[in-house]
């Protein structure tokens, strides 16, 4: 990569996400879909700053959806605070608009992580993902004793449309929180950009490669991991706070295994090693669990798989993949790589298609029909044999595909 | 008083000897490999689930048999063409590939058995009771389950202690090249302790779901706390995981057991507070299930090696 790049070219892709963010709603309407576009801006969030903690600093977590839930639960109380003092319009929250909400979030998230984080930075690796998992079962069933905080298992809720109203941003319909999570998700990415760029972001890639190497220069691992820490939890925080006020609820989940494990789910899928891997990643976990849920049953199956083949079979994620594409294109050798790309991509998606058969043969047989098999526009009988031999055709056929665009590529190199 | 006491001791060192079952395995699998296995309570829910389908066929006995039996083999598939294979990238992607799997592993449970519990039970004549104690029946279930758990951790000491293959297994856990360089094939080894590792975590299974119960849930509600057993315990150290199981046991069955809340033991040793107010209203027996938890924190700040381990994770 050359380090001299012209300001336009660095600039390009935040030209472009402007100008997407801004397209958008002239594109797409209906209060569904634009709920969706908001589950997408705050799990990029998420997802970005799991990876500041994977990705660039080599700490793998499971309990990174405290720092989230805290941040969540932080904004949902500024919430309350802005509308109890809404009546007197006295002090601090009267004036606090639910816009500037998500800072709130970022404020608690990185508080969270400043206070439990320093034991645990001792080392990365296995220890660490360790005492992140006890961290957030503990923080998860802790939840539970302290109804007045976390609101038990209904949760904490609230109601954005109140506080002051700054330039008529008013937050009532999805539509509105549209901008809102635009603005934080754009400023959230940059700054999480602009971190990796901070002498603080390159040493905690020295410090994931190799930290015995960075304490002999004198930087301290523990030290840096632990000041990443806090900036994964605040920009965590940040993406629960702009949760909060999407939502106006704030359940005890939001703190547990499954929320942590959908940020490992995202940024995995997405890449760890590409800065906006987590964000495809994102937008592609999310947009499966929302879409496929109205469809079929299995669609947290589904989800897995797609992970479970991703680390199996593409460990460098999706991100990695497009990397790969965008040098091939910048070599000009794009042309010749192409078939075999191609060729692996139709195995992947016989295959692919190959499971989805059977997953809803088999959900058939022990359930009945669901909704995916009638969209699809088939009528399946698990019962005849030749359902079945066209499952194991596609598996055949997928396989066969992979292993001659394989034996295709290996030639050409 | 007497009653809790013996009580909560038996049915602890019930759950305890169940939590070694399932931490033995995951102890071996990453003392070997270096894999922890996340997937491991998964394989347990899987051994009750087999055991509850195999059983309305073939009887309580046979599936008891069988159902750790096809686990293993499931386990064998999983280590040869899944763990083998992202071995290369790392231990993170390792471990990543058993998150993911557990994520299958549990949907397939709720997509094929339904979400809520089936009835997988043991057999009527079990039941019975086996001794009564001021009034409260003990089960023979319970004493049969014991008397497995106690049998398969002898064998197991026998299996790595006493016999050729369990030498091989202790010098590949230490000096794995040098166990190849002598001619034997250490990745079938691998596979081998893959496989009666995850053998073990659906035998902790088959007996353990007629007790607790088979659902699709019961994966995750143990799988953290087999962690804590093995972190606790030390790394890669059996000893220490059989010490951490019965600690955890019984500590969580006796808060379980003691009607007491914090502000009653403030107030027991000389403070005045509250005896229900918010956080000193808290009872012992709604922290239990953090018990765990909280030993984990501790001991990862205070002794990272845990109890019995010789290495740092």
């Amino acid at each position: 990569m050359s380090l001299r790049v012209s300001p336009w070219r660095a600039l390009a892709p935040w030209l472009i996400s402007l100008l997407v963010l801004l397209v958008i709603p002239m594109l797409v309407s209906g209060n569904g879909t634009f709920s969706i576009i908001n589950l997408i801006a705050i799990n990029i969030v998420f997802a970005l700053s799991y990876n500041m903690l994977l990705g660039q600093g080599g700490m793998l977590s499971f309990g990174h959806a405290v720092f989230f839930g805290l941040g969540a639960y932080g904004a949902i109380h500024g919430m309350n605070l802005i509308g109890d003092a809404g009546y007197d319009g006295q002090g601090f929250w009267a004036h606090f608009p639910v816009y500037l909400l998500p800072l709130v979030g970022f404020a608690t998230g990185a508080l969270a992580a400043l206070l439990v984080g320093w034991p645990f930075c001792r080392r990365a690796g296995t220890a660490f993902a360790m005492i992140t998992l006890g961290l957030g079962e503990l923080v998860a069933a802790g939840s539970q004793m302290f109804p007045t905080v976390f609101g038990g298992e209904a949760g904490v809720f609230s109601n954005r449309m109140v506080g002051p109203v700054w330039f008529g941003l008013e937050l009532a319909q999805p539509a509105d929180v549209y901008w809102f999570s635009a603005f934080w998700v754009l400023l959230a990415v940059f700054a999480m950009w602009a971190f990796t760029r901070t002498p603080l972001g390159r040493l905690s890639n020295a410090v994931r490669d190799n930290a015995e190497r960075l304490q002999f220069i004198g930087y301290p691992p523990r030290n840096l991991r632990f000041l990443v820490f806090i900036a994964a939890g605040g920009f965590a925080g940040l993406g629960g706070g702009m949760a909060a006020v999407n939502y106006e609820i704030v359940t005890p989940e939001s703190l547990g295994l499954l929320t942590s494990g959908l940020a490992l789910l995202m940024a995995a899928v997405g890449g760890l090693g590409v800065f906006y891997g987590p964000i495809v990643g994102a937008i592609l976990v999310t947009v499966m669990n929302s879409l496929l849920s109205d469809y079929t049953d299995a669609s947290i199956l589904y989800v897995g798989l797609v992970f479970l083949a991703v680390v199996m079979f593409a460990p460098s994620g999706l991100g990695g993949g497009i990397e790969q594409v965008r040098q091939a294109w910048r070599r000009g050798d794009l042309a010749a790589h192409l078939p075999g790309w191609l060729g692996g991509a139709l195995a992947v998606v016989l295959i692919a298609l190959g499971l989805v058969g059977t997953i809803e043969l088999v959900y058939q047989l022990s359930h009945g029909r669901d909704k995916l098999a009638q969209v699809l526009g088939l009528q399946p009988d698990p019962s005849s044999p030749l359902v079945w031999l066209g499952v194991v055709a596609l598996f055949a056929a997928g396989f066969g595909v992979a292993r001659a665009s394989k034996n295709y590529r290996e030639a050409r190199s | 008083m007497l009653e809790i006491i013996v009580f909560s001791t038996l049915n602890g060192l019930l759950y305890g000897l169940l939590l070694f079952m399932l931490s033995s395995g995951l102890t071996l699998i990453f003392s070997m490999m270096g894999v922890l296995n996340f997937a491991h309570a998964s394989f347990y829910m899987l051994g009750a689930y087999f055991a509850y389908a195999l059983g309305l066929h073939v009887g309580f006995w046979p599936a008891l048999l069988l159902s750790p039996l096809l686990v293993a083999g499931l386990g064998a598939v999983v280590e040869r063409f899944g763990l083998r294979r992202v071995h290369e990238h790392g231990h993170v992607a390792e471990l990543l590939f058993t998150f993911g799997l557990a994520y299958v592993i549990d949907e397939t449970v709720h997509l094929l058995w339904g979400s809520i519990p089936v009835s997988y039970t043991a057999p009527e004549y079990l039941r019975a009771p086996l001794f009564s104690l001021f009034g409260t029946d003990y089960s023979i279930y319970r004493g049969v389950t014991m008397m497995i758990a106690v049998l398969m951790f002898v064998a197991l000491w026998y299996l790595l202690r006493k016999t050729r293959v369990g030498m091989m297994i202790r010098a590949a856990l230490t000096h794995g090249a040098m166990v190849g360089h002598l001619g034997h094939n250490v990745p079938r080894l691998f596979m081998g302790v893959f496989a009666f590792g995850c053998a073990l975590a659906a035998l902790a299974g088959v007996i353990g779901g007629p007790l607790l119960s088979t659902e699709p849930g019961m994966a995750q509600a143990l799988g953290p706390v087999v962690f804590v057993v093995v972190v606790v315990g030390g790394m890669g150290s059996l000893l220490g995981a059989f010490y951490a199981s019965l600690l955890i046991g019984l500590v969580q069955t006796f808060f379980v057991a003691l009607d007491v809340s914090i502000g009653d033991l403030l107030n027991a040793v000389g403070f005045g507070v509250d005896p229900y107010g918010e956080v000193t209203g808290i009872t012992l027996a709604s922290i239990a299930p953090m018990t765990p938890f909280i030993l984990l924190v501790l001991i990862l700040i205070f002794r990272p090696r845990g109890l019995m381990g010789e290495l740092e994770p």
